[in-house]
């Protein structure tokens, strides 16, 4: 091909006990926008890191313009014509506009204030950007901010721009600005690589997908020639005909039971306004591609982010959650989606993490005797099976797994009517998952109503009798009964007719 | 076109605007001092005085500033300009050469700042804690010297000591009929230079904009290609080699030394760098600001003085409740403008 600008070939790269990439190629073309696609752990990320010089790969080939090189830092990716803008901007909201487009960059000792900032006039003109030269960075919106980065990139010359999920902070007026200015980059020749888990993006701007599952290509493709659905489908690894129903859940007719929580158009900083409902002893979730929303939907419901509006009834009361010591002592229980950031403390040895929450219900000023402390933290070992050396051990030197039930048996402990669990599979091992799904189903039993997210989507069909399908920060379906089922469920995602 | 283009005003950047609200207190405080106290503080010699007399605190203030803007602090100033002190004092007094000694002082400084530049940045220890124990090492270091004040008996350093820049017309006539020029000590010279060289090096020189790049956003400095930990270096390089220059003209001033000199003068340099409109995180701040810093403080407490509270623990509590003052002034306007922006 004569307008090829990158080829990378068979690249490979290992992680201790992870084939991270196995054999995958990917092709750019001069003036084209070609998104790279894949679920958590697909690899797009380790491709990007390769090709910006952050990770070396382990075998394979990168030709820029027919030129075999090797990558070795970020910078030498930048002379290379390789440069990334990434998702949180890397630029230095202090300075000004044109200092953040020549800083670090070569040259003398001096700075030439007035010359760069008629370089960088002439540029932010030349690619329509609303910004000026001689503005405060930190004055701009965050797309102006985005597009300034891009800016400095183009000004250095780069042949490969990377845009890693460019749109996750921008609103759609200022989506539409920076995908305006991706195709002004197009026609003058860039080829742009073009991250992202918004799907409807993708149609709108890219020319090619490359999708990749679990480290492996799937396949290069036109996007004209691969309907949503089918994306959906070769991203989560599953042909839609192939797909077998799962076991239905009991027909017991939840819905007759006393509704426990609900809200009518609750909205977060985070969240778009929605509704939801859940009975006594229902197992719910939220599903749908990574950053459709389902986090922020539940981690509003809990008030971890800023409640903006909407109204909670909590068993037909009024409630107000604005921060999570409400949601607690209204007996919701949420365990994070990140345990690192959120969730343990490692430090902490396991029965203090153990008696984390119930210390917070109980107020600082009650303690609970050592004793006390100690007889829950065994009891919970015992019931959840957590693998430990005794209960003084530090919460961070157990495995993923171990960690989870650890956080899970902090809120079981509080006796909360509902629990929100957001990710509690990820990343521990089959069986442990089980043991975790079971555990749901029997809480459910026990009366309490789950609220369960995974992305999974055949550990949400075993344990949920309701699937709430969200896309694009909206919920767009209902799935009960007959239509739990994986077809339907991808359907629903992909926004095909159901 | 042209015209329309120099007519439109850019807002000011967070620094510009720290920088106004500094020298407009000052400007205030000042003819507050003129109306209410009269007398002194009509004359060009008390800006003099105040100058004369705080002119290596100047120097430090501009170290701090430069080392606050690229994130860190360095609280050894105030002790190794107090080592510097009592070397050259000893040295100069032992029959030493004053070119040698200004030499000497330099040589403290900028070992000062090496070593600790090293330490923090390519060791990545805290800055806070390798500059306390550069304080606690250099405060011992200079009673091992001498626990006895030294005066210095140098004849041809008395001789420089009593050098004074007289400006005729900023003098006045005394009630005796003689008139008196004001003047000015060849320390405050040398802190002009001081303050107008870190100007240039911070506004004109690659060097000066990396240091409020990594203060901005140390993350993102890298990112943008910036050698973060060289940049770091410098910045206590230069700081320690500024202390080194403000134990000299301290010496200048008093023309002694003694092991409690310039004691806790690296809170007042960090107090006058925050006056000034340098921010603690780092990435704002500016050295006219913090030379304004330092006459804003220095007034403040020339007029609790001259209201006869002459107890020095009025001059504290001044200067807590206008430290008070300015970060909440800082916090309440920056938090404004990013409310203005989001909206």
């Amino acid at each position: 091909m004569e307008n090829c600008l990158l080829k990378m070939r068979h690249i490979e790269k290992r992680f201790p006990g992870v084939l991270a990439l196995n054999n995958v190629d990917f092709t750019l073309r001069k003036g084209e926008i070609h998104a790279l696609m894949g679920e958590n752990g697909a690899g797009k990320s380790t491709l990007i890191k390769i090709l910006t010089g952050v990770y070396q790969m382990d075998a394979g080939e990168i030709t820029v313009e027919d030129t075999a090189v090797s990558i070795r830092s970020p910078q030498d990716a930048q002379n290379k014509g390789i440069s990334t803008v990434y998702q949180e901007i890397t630029l230095c909201p202090n300075l000004t506009v044109a200092e953040n487009m020549f800083i670090g960059r070569e040259g003398g000792n001096w700075v030439r204030h007035t010359e760069d900032e008629k370089r960088a006039d002439e540029i932010l003109k030349l690619l329509g950007i609303p910004a000026r030269s001689t503005q405060q960075l930190g004055s701009c919106s965050l797309a102006v901010q985005q597009m300034v980065a891009i800016a400095r990139a183009v000004d250095q010359n780069c042949k490969v721009l990377i845009l890693d999920e460019p749109t996750s902070s921008l609103d759609d007026k200022e989506v539409k600005m920076l995908f305006d200015l991706m195709r002004d980059l197009k026609s003058k020749g860039v080829g742009i690589i073009f991250v992202t888990h918004f799907l409807e993006q993708v149609y709108e701007v890219s020319d090619r997908i490359t999708v990749l599952r679990n480290g492996e290509l799937v396949g290069e493709y036109l996007v004209e020639d691969l309907p949503q659905v089918e994306l959906v489908s070769k991203m989560i690894g599953k042909e839609l005909d192939e797909l077998s129903t799962l076991k239905e859940s009991d027909e017991e007719d939840i819905s007759k039971k006393e509704v426990l929580y609900e809200a009518k158009s609750l909205s977060s900083s985070e969240a778009e306004p929605f509704d939801f409902t859940i009975h006594k002893g229902e197992v719910n979730g939220f599903t749908g591609l990574l950053g459709s929303g389902r986090s922020e939907s539940v981690r509003a419901i809990f008030g971890a982010d800023k409640v903006t509006g909407g109204n909670v009834t909590i068993k037909g009361k009024n409630a107000k959650i604005t921060r999570p010591i409400d949601a607690m002592k209204h007996g919701i229980g949420y365990l994070s989606e990140d345990r690192k950031r959120d969730g343990i403390i490692a430090e902490l040895s396991v029965r203090e993490n153990i008696m984390l929450a119930l210390q917070v219900m109980n107020g600082f000023f009650k303690p609970i005797s050592r004793s006390e402390s100690e007889a829950f933290a065994d009891e919970y070992i015992k019931v959840l099976n957590i693998k430990t050396a005794s209960r003084e051990t530090p919460v961070g030197s157990l495995s993923g797994g171990n960690q989870q039930k650890v956080i899970l048996a902090r809120w079981l402990l509080t006796h909360p009517d509902y629990l929100i669990l957001d990710e509690p599979t990820r990343g521990i091992d089959v069986g442990t998952k089980l043991e975790i799904q079971k555990l749901v189903l029997k809480l459910a039993e026990e009366g309490v109503s789950v609220t369960f997210i995974s992305s999974e989507v055949e550990e949400m069909l075993r344990t949920c009798s309701r699937l709430i399908v969200m896309r694009d920060r909206h919920i767009v379906g209902e799935l009960t009964g007959k239509d739990l089922n994986q077809a339907q469920v991808m359907k629903t995602i992909a926004g095909g007719e159901a | 076109m042209k015209m329309m283009k120099n007519m439109r005003k850019e807002p000011l950047t967070d620094t510009q605007l720290l920088m106004s609200i500094t020298i407009g207190i000052f400007i205030v405080m000042y003819l507050v001092a003129i109306i209410f106290l009269g007398g002194g503080f009509l004359h060009a010699q008390q800006i003099f005085d105040m100058l004369n007399d705080n002119a290596s605190l100047i120097i430090v203030s501009c170290a701090l500033t430069i080392v606050m803007i690229g994130g860190g602090i360095d609280i050894s100033v105030g002790a190794v300009t107090s080592l510097v002190v009592m070397s050259c004092v000893l040295y100069l007094n032992s029959g030493g050469n004053i070119f040698v000694s200004i030499l000497l002082a330099l040589g403290i400084g900028l070992g000062f700042g090496l070593v600790q530049g090293f330490l923090i940045s390519y060791l990545e220890i805290q800055p806070f804690i390798v500059t306390l124990a550069g304080m606690f090492f250099a405060r011992g270091m200079t009673t091992i010297l001498s626990v006895n004040p030294q005066k210095s008996e140098h004849s041809g350093f008395e001789k420089l000591r009593e050098m004074k820049i007289e400006i005729p017309f900023l003098g006045y006539t005394a009630k005796n009929g003689n008139f008196v020029p004001a003047r000015m000590e060849l320390g405050v010279v040398v802190a002009l230079i001081c303050v107008v060289f870190i100007f240039i090096l911070l506004k004109y020189i690659r060097l000066g904009r990396n240091f409020y790049a990594m203060g901005g956003n140390q993350q993102s400095a890298l990112m943008l290609g910036i050698n973060v930990k060289r940049t770091r270096f410098f910045s206590y390089v230069i700081s320690g080699l500024l202390s080194g220059i403000s134990g000299y003209v301290f010496m200048m001033h008093t023309g002694a030394g003694n092991a409690t000199n310039a004691a806790g003068m690296e809170m007042n340099a960090i107090a006058s760098s925050i006056i000034g409109g340098t921010l603690l995180t780092g990435g704002v701040g500016n050295v006219i600001g913090t030379f304004f810093g330092t006459l804003t403080l220095t007034t403040i407490k020339k007029i609790v003085v001259s209201s006869g509270l002459n107890d020095p623990w009025w001059q504290s509590i001044t200067t807590g409740g206008m430290l008070c003052f300015f970060i909440l002034l800082q916090s309440v306007v920056l938090g404004k403008r990013a409310k203005k922006k989001n909206s």
